[in-house]
Protein backbone atom coordinates (compact mmCIF):
# COMPACT_ATOMS: atom_id res chain seq x y z
CA UNK A 1 0.00 0.00 0.00
CA UNK A 2 2.80 2.09 1.37
CA UNK A 3 4.60 1.46 -2.41
CA UNK A 4 1.62 2.35 -4.18
CA UNK A 5 0.85 5.72 -2.91
CA UNK A 6 5.11 6.67 -3.08
CA UNK A 7 4.04 5.34 -6.85
CA UNK A 8 1.44 7.93 -6.78
CA UNK A 9 3.28 10.78 -5.73
CA UNK A 10 5.81 9.76 -8.26
CA UNK A 11 3.72 10.01 -11.15
CA UNK A 12 2.09 12.93 -9.99
CA UNK A 13 5.56 14.99 -9.49
CA UNK A 14 7.20 17.44 -11.55
CA UNK A 15 10.18 16.08 -13.19
CA UNK A 16 13.22 17.29 -12.42
CA UNK A 17 14.60 20.26 -14.42
CA UNK A 18 17.78 19.75 -16.38
CA UNK A 19 18.48 23.22 -17.96
CA UNK A 20 20.56 25.41 -14.87
CA UNK A 21 18.33 27.26 -13.15
CA UNK A 22 19.06 31.08 -11.94
CA UNK A 23 19.45 30.95 -8.13
CA UNK A 24 16.95 33.32 -6.54
CA UNK A 25 18.98 35.93 -4.81
CA UNK A 26 17.42 37.42 -1.88
CA UNK A 27 19.13 40.14 0.00
CA UNK A 28 17.11 39.84 3.37
CA UNK A 29 15.95 37.15 5.39
CA UNK A 30 12.31 36.43 4.74
CA UNK A 31 9.86 37.88 6.60
CA UNK A 32 6.21 38.16 7.09
CA UNK A 33 5.56 41.25 4.90
CA UNK A 34 7.67 40.07 2.15
CA UNK A 35 9.30 43.65 2.92
CA UNK A 36 13.14 44.28 4.36
CA UNK A 37 12.74 44.88 8.18
CA UNK A 38 15.81 47.08 7.80
CA UNK A 39 13.41 49.56 5.35
CA UNK A 40 10.81 49.04 6.92
CA UNK A 41 12.09 49.74 10.51
CA UNK A 42 13.47 52.92 8.86
CA UNK A 43 10.15 54.14 7.55
CA UNK A 44 9.21 53.89 10.98
CA UNK A 45 11.48 55.64 12.55
CA UNK A 46 10.81 58.79 10.08
CA UNK A 47 7.17 58.51 10.80
CA UNK A 48 8.46 58.46 14.76
CA UNK A 49 10.33 61.34 14.05
CA UNK A 50 7.07 63.20 12.18
CA UNK A 51 5.29 63.25 15.44
CA UNK A 52 8.74 64.50 17.49
CA UNK A 53 9.24 67.01 15.11
CA UNK A 54 5.14 68.25 14.46
CA UNK A 55 5.08 68.50 18.65
CA UNK A 56 8.45 71.03 18.61
CA UNK A 57 6.96 72.73 15.11
CA UNK A 58 3.62 73.06 17.34
CA UNK A 59 5.12 73.95 20.19
CA UNK A 60 7.10 76.92 18.39
CA UNK A 61 3.76 78.06 16.41
CA UNK A 62 1.64 78.17 19.57
CA UNK A 63 4.28 80.79 21.22
CA UNK A 64 4.74 82.54 17.88
CA UNK A 65 4.06 85.90 18.89
CA UNK A 66 3.90 85.42 22.77
CA UNK A 67 7.17 86.74 23.70
CA UNK A 68 6.91 89.46 26.28
CA UNK A 69 10.50 90.53 25.51
CA UNK A 70 12.88 91.81 22.78
CA UNK A 71 14.38 90.36 20.28
CA UNK A 72 11.35 88.66 18.02
CA UNK A 73 11.43 87.08 14.88
CA UNK A 74 11.01 89.78 12.33
CA UNK A 75 13.94 91.78 13.77
CA UNK A 76 16.26 88.99 13.86
CA UNK A 77 15.71 86.53 10.89
CA UNK A 78 17.84 87.07 7.63
CA UNK A 79 15.35 85.24 5.19
CA UNK A 80 17.76 85.58 2.17
CA UNK A 81 20.42 84.12 4.00
CA UNK A 82 18.24 81.23 5.25
CA UNK A 83 16.82 80.73 1.30
CA UNK A 84 20.69 80.32 0.48
CA UNK A 85 20.89 77.15 3.27
CA UNK A 86 17.50 75.98 2.45
CA UNK A 87 19.47 75.80 -1.47
CA UNK A 88 21.92 73.95 -0.05
CA UNK A 89 19.98 71.25 2.08
CA UNK A 90 17.57 70.60 -1.50
CA UNK A 91 21.16 70.25 -3.81
CA UNK A 92 22.31 67.59 -1.34
CA UNK A 93 18.58 66.01 -1.63
CA UNK A 94 19.55 65.58 -5.14
CA UNK A 95 23.24 64.72 -4.78
CA UNK A 96 21.87 61.78 -2.20
CA UNK A 97 19.45 60.58 -4.91
CA UNK A 98 22.27 60.22 -7.32
CA UNK A 99 24.49 58.80 -5.26
CA UNK A 100 21.69 56.08 -5.00
CA UNK A 101 21.11 55.24 -8.58
CA UNK A 102 25.15 55.03 -9.12
CA UNK A 103 25.60 52.63 -6.47
CA UNK A 104 22.35 50.67 -8.20
CA UNK A 105 23.82 50.85 -11.48
CA UNK A 106 26.94 49.76 -9.84
CA UNK A 107 28.87 52.82 -10.27
CA UNK A 108 30.82 52.83 -6.85
CA UNK A 109 33.28 55.93 -7.78
CA UNK A 110 30.22 57.47 -8.97
CA UNK A 111 28.46 57.04 -5.81
CA UNK A 112 31.61 57.75 -3.28
CA UNK A 113 31.44 61.19 -5.25
CA UNK A 114 28.10 61.92 -5.08
CA UNK A 115 27.79 60.63 -0.91
CA UNK A 116 30.81 63.28 -0.03
CA UNK A 117 29.27 66.02 -2.01
CA UNK A 118 26.09 65.09 -0.50
CA UNK A 119 27.77 64.90 3.30
CA UNK A 120 30.18 68.13 1.88
CA UNK A 121 26.39 70.00 1.49
CA UNK A 122 24.85 68.91 4.87
CA UNK A 123 28.56 70.55 6.37
CA UNK A 124 28.23 73.65 4.51
CA UNK A 125 24.16 73.91 5.98
CA UNK A 126 25.44 73.28 9.44
CA UNK A 127 28.29 76.11 9.27
CA UNK A 128 25.71 78.19 8.17
CA UNK A 129 23.51 77.62 10.57
CA UNK A 130 26.35 77.59 13.35
CA UNK A 131 27.00 81.37 12.01
CA UNK A 132 23.47 82.29 12.30
CA UNK A 133 23.21 80.79 15.74
CA UNK A 134 26.35 82.66 16.90
CA UNK A 135 24.64 86.19 14.87
CA UNK A 136 21.33 85.40 17.28
CA UNK A 137 23.23 85.26 20.29
CA UNK A 138 25.32 88.68 19.83
CA UNK A 139 21.89 90.13 18.97
CA UNK A 140 20.80 88.56 22.39
CA UNK A 141 18.42 86.02 21.19
CA UNK A 142 19.24 82.82 23.30
CA UNK A 143 17.71 79.17 24.78
CA UNK A 144 16.43 81.21 28.10
CA UNK A 145 16.01 85.06 26.62
CA UNK A 146 12.35 84.71 25.56
CA UNK A 147 9.51 81.98 24.32
CA UNK A 148 10.84 82.47 21.12
CA UNK A 149 14.47 81.62 21.90
CA UNK A 150 13.27 79.00 23.72
CA UNK A 151 10.97 77.33 20.86
CA UNK A 152 13.21 78.71 17.38
CA UNK A 153 16.76 77.27 19.28
CA UNK A 154 14.87 73.86 20.48
CA UNK A 155 13.38 73.15 17.32
CA UNK A 156 16.01 74.39 14.69
CA UNK A 157 18.88 72.89 17.07
CA UNK A 158 17.49 69.17 16.87
CA UNK A 159 17.10 69.77 13.24
CA UNK A 160 20.69 70.25 13.09
CA UNK A 161 21.71 67.26 14.86
CA UNK A 162 19.66 65.03 12.62
CA UNK A 163 21.74 67.13 10.01
CA UNK A 164 24.91 66.56 12.15
CA UNK A 165 23.95 62.55 12.26
CA UNK A 166 23.25 62.22 8.72
CA UNK A 167 26.72 63.90 7.64
CA UNK A 168 28.49 61.13 10.39
CA UNK A 169 26.34 58.74 8.41
CA UNK A 170 27.31 59.78 4.92
CA UNK A 171 31.11 60.10 5.86
CA UNK A 172 30.45 56.36 7.16
CA UNK A 173 29.06 55.05 4.35
CA UNK A 174 32.15 56.55 2.25
CA UNK A 175 34.59 55.40 4.04
CA UNK A 176 33.09 51.84 4.25
CA UNK A 177 32.96 52.26 -0.09
CA UNK A 178 36.84 53.04 0.20
CA UNK A 179 37.72 50.18 2.42
CA UNK A 180 35.55 48.32 -0.07
CA UNK A 181 32.70 46.74 2.23
CA UNK A 182 30.02 49.26 -0.19
CA UNK A 183 29.09 47.06 -3.44
CA UNK A 184 25.90 46.88 -5.45
CA UNK A 185 24.90 44.23 -3.46
CA UNK A 186 24.72 46.32 -0.52
CA UNK A 187 22.75 49.38 -2.28
CA UNK A 188 20.00 49.55 0.40
CA UNK A 189 22.20 50.43 3.13
CA UNK A 190 22.61 53.74 0.82
CA UNK A 191 18.95 54.03 -0.01
CA UNK A 192 18.18 53.56 4.18
CA UNK A 193 20.67 56.62 4.43
CA UNK A 194 18.87 58.33 1.73
CA UNK A 195 15.49 58.23 3.04
CA UNK A 196 16.91 59.83 6.23
CA UNK A 197 18.54 62.47 4.39
CA UNK A 198 15.38 63.31 2.54
CA UNK A 199 13.42 62.97 5.85
CA UNK A 200 15.70 65.85 6.77
CA UNK A 201 15.64 68.03 3.77
CA UNK A 202 11.46 67.82 3.90
CA UNK A 203 11.41 68.96 7.48
CA UNK A 204 13.26 72.22 6.63
CA UNK A 205 10.72 72.67 3.92
CA UNK A 206 8.11 72.86 6.92
CA UNK A 207 10.66 74.86 9.06
CA UNK A 208 11.36 77.22 6.38
CA UNK A 209 8.46 77.83 5.98
CA UNK A 210 6.07 77.96 9.01
CA UNK A 211 9.39 79.77 11.42
CA UNK A 212 11.30 81.86 8.44
CA UNK A 213 8.60 82.37 5.87
CA UNK A 214 4.93 83.03 7.16
CA UNK A 215 4.51 86.04 9.03
CA UNK A 216 4.14 87.01 12.31
CA UNK B 1 4.01 49.41 -8.08
CA UNK B 2 4.20 51.01 -11.55
CA UNK B 3 5.85 50.29 -14.75
CA UNK B 4 6.77 53.84 -16.89
CA UNK B 5 7.70 53.50 -20.08
CA UNK B 6 10.80 54.83 -20.74
CA UNK B 7 11.97 54.31 -16.96
CA UNK B 8 14.45 51.73 -15.85
CA UNK B 9 13.27 48.67 -14.13
CA UNK B 10 15.73 46.86 -11.65
CA UNK B 11 15.76 44.12 -8.54
CA UNK B 12 13.94 45.76 -5.64
CA UNK B 13 14.82 44.18 -2.42
CA UNK B 14 11.55 42.94 -1.90
CA UNK B 15 11.75 40.89 -5.13
CA UNK B 16 9.79 42.28 -7.25
CA UNK B 17 10.42 44.98 -10.38
CA UNK B 18 9.69 48.86 -9.70
CA UNK B 19 10.97 51.50 -11.59
CA UNK B 20 12.46 54.45 -10.61
CA UNK B 21 13.21 57.81 -12.02
CA UNK B 22 16.57 57.88 -14.15
CA UNK B 23 19.84 60.63 -13.15
CA UNK B 24 18.25 62.84 -15.48
CA UNK B 25 14.64 62.92 -14.12
CA UNK B 26 15.85 63.57 -10.51
CA UNK B 27 18.17 66.41 -11.61
CA UNK B 28 14.45 67.63 -13.34
CA UNK B 29 12.90 67.51 -10.25
CA UNK B 30 15.78 68.77 -8.24
CA UNK B 31 15.35 72.08 -10.77
CA UNK B 32 11.60 72.29 -10.13
CA UNK B 33 12.05 72.33 -6.58
CA UNK B 34 14.51 74.87 -6.94
CA UNK B 35 12.25 76.85 -8.97
CA UNK B 36 9.42 76.54 -5.99
CA UNK B 37 11.82 77.55 -3.34
CA UNK B 38 12.97 80.42 -5.21
CA UNK B 39 9.20 81.38 -5.89
CA UNK B 40 8.35 80.86 -2.39
CA UNK B 41 10.94 83.39 -1.45
CA UNK B 42 9.56 86.05 -3.90
CA UNK B 43 6.23 85.32 -2.37
CA UNK B 44 7.71 86.39 0.60
CA UNK B 45 9.10 89.53 -0.59
CA UNK B 46 5.63 90.69 -2.32
CA UNK B 47 3.95 93.23 0.08
CA UNK B 48 1.22 92.99 -2.64
CA UNK B 49 0.42 89.32 -1.93
CA UNK B 50 0.51 89.48 1.87
CA UNK B 51 -3.10 88.51 2.44
CA UNK B 52 -2.92 85.23 0.37
CA UNK B 53 0.72 84.88 1.47
CA UNK B 54 -0.11 81.93 4.08
CA UNK B 55 -1.79 79.70 1.42
CA UNK B 56 0.39 80.31 -1.02
CA UNK B 57 3.37 79.27 1.15
CA UNK B 58 1.44 75.94 2.31
CA UNK B 59 0.50 74.89 -1.06
CA UNK B 60 4.20 75.00 -2.74
CA UNK B 61 5.68 73.92 0.40
CA UNK B 62 2.95 71.11 -0.09
CA UNK B 63 4.41 70.41 -3.34
CA UNK B 64 7.85 70.55 -2.31
CA UNK B 65 7.37 67.53 0.49
CA UNK B 66 5.04 65.17 -2.12
CA UNK B 67 7.89 65.75 -4.83
CA UNK B 68 10.92 65.23 -2.33
CA UNK B 69 8.58 61.99 -0.68
CA UNK B 70 7.58 60.66 -4.11
CA UNK B 71 10.14 60.85 -6.28
CA UNK B 72 13.14 60.90 -3.98
CA UNK B 73 12.04 58.90 -0.98
CA UNK B 74 10.94 56.48 -3.92
CA UNK B 75 7.29 56.54 -2.03
CA UNK B 76 5.46 57.05 -4.98
CA UNK B 77 7.41 53.44 -6.36
CA UNK B 78 7.14 51.46 -3.42
CA UNK B 79 5.20 48.78 -1.57
CA UNK B 80 2.02 50.85 -0.18
CA UNK B 81 2.93 49.49 3.43
CA UNK B 82 5.82 51.97 3.24
CA UNK B 83 3.22 54.78 2.51
CA UNK B 84 0.74 53.50 5.30
CA UNK B 85 3.55 53.40 8.23
CA UNK B 86 4.75 57.14 7.14
CA UNK B 87 1.26 58.56 6.33
CA UNK B 88 0.60 57.55 9.94
CA UNK B 89 3.12 59.44 11.17
CA UNK B 90 2.51 62.42 9.68
CA UNK B 91 -1.36 62.26 9.74
CA UNK B 92 -0.48 62.14 13.99
CA UNK B 93 2.04 65.18 13.80
CA UNK B 94 -0.22 67.14 11.35
CA UNK B 95 -3.26 66.09 13.99
CA UNK B 96 -1.27 67.33 16.95
CA UNK B 97 0.24 70.51 15.13
CA UNK B 98 -3.60 71.55 14.39
CA UNK B 99 -5.44 70.51 17.80
CA UNK B 100 -2.55 71.96 19.81
CA UNK B 101 -2.66 75.41 17.55
CA UNK B 102 -6.81 75.74 18.12
CA UNK B 103 -6.39 74.62 21.30
CA UNK B 104 -3.98 77.55 22.17
CA UNK B 105 -6.21 80.46 20.11
CA UNK B 106 -3.56 80.34 17.28
CA UNK B 107 -6.83 80.01 14.92
CA UNK B 108 -10.09 81.71 16.94
CA UNK B 109 -12.72 79.09 16.61
CA UNK B 110 -16.02 80.75 16.19
CA UNK B 111 -18.31 81.78 19.01
CA UNK B 112 -22.17 80.50 19.26
CA UNK B 113 -24.71 82.03 21.26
Amino acid sequence: MAQAVQTTIDAGAVPPVEAPVAPLILEHPHTSTGLDSRKLLMWAFLASDCMFFGTLIATYMVYKNRSIVPPLPRETFDVPYTSVSAFVLLLSSLTMVLALAAIQGGQERRMRIWLSATALLGCVFLGGQFYEFTTFYRDGLTLSSNLFGSTFFTLTGFHGTHVFIGVFWLSSLVAQSFRGRLHQRDSLWVEIAGLYWHFVDIVWILIFTLVYLIPD
Amino acid sequence: MTHDAGLPTHDSHQGVEHAHPTPKTYALIGLVLAIITMAKVSAYTQQSIRPILVPILLVLSACKFAMVVGAYMHLRFDHPLFLAVFGFGLAVAGSVITALMFLFGQYPLPHHG
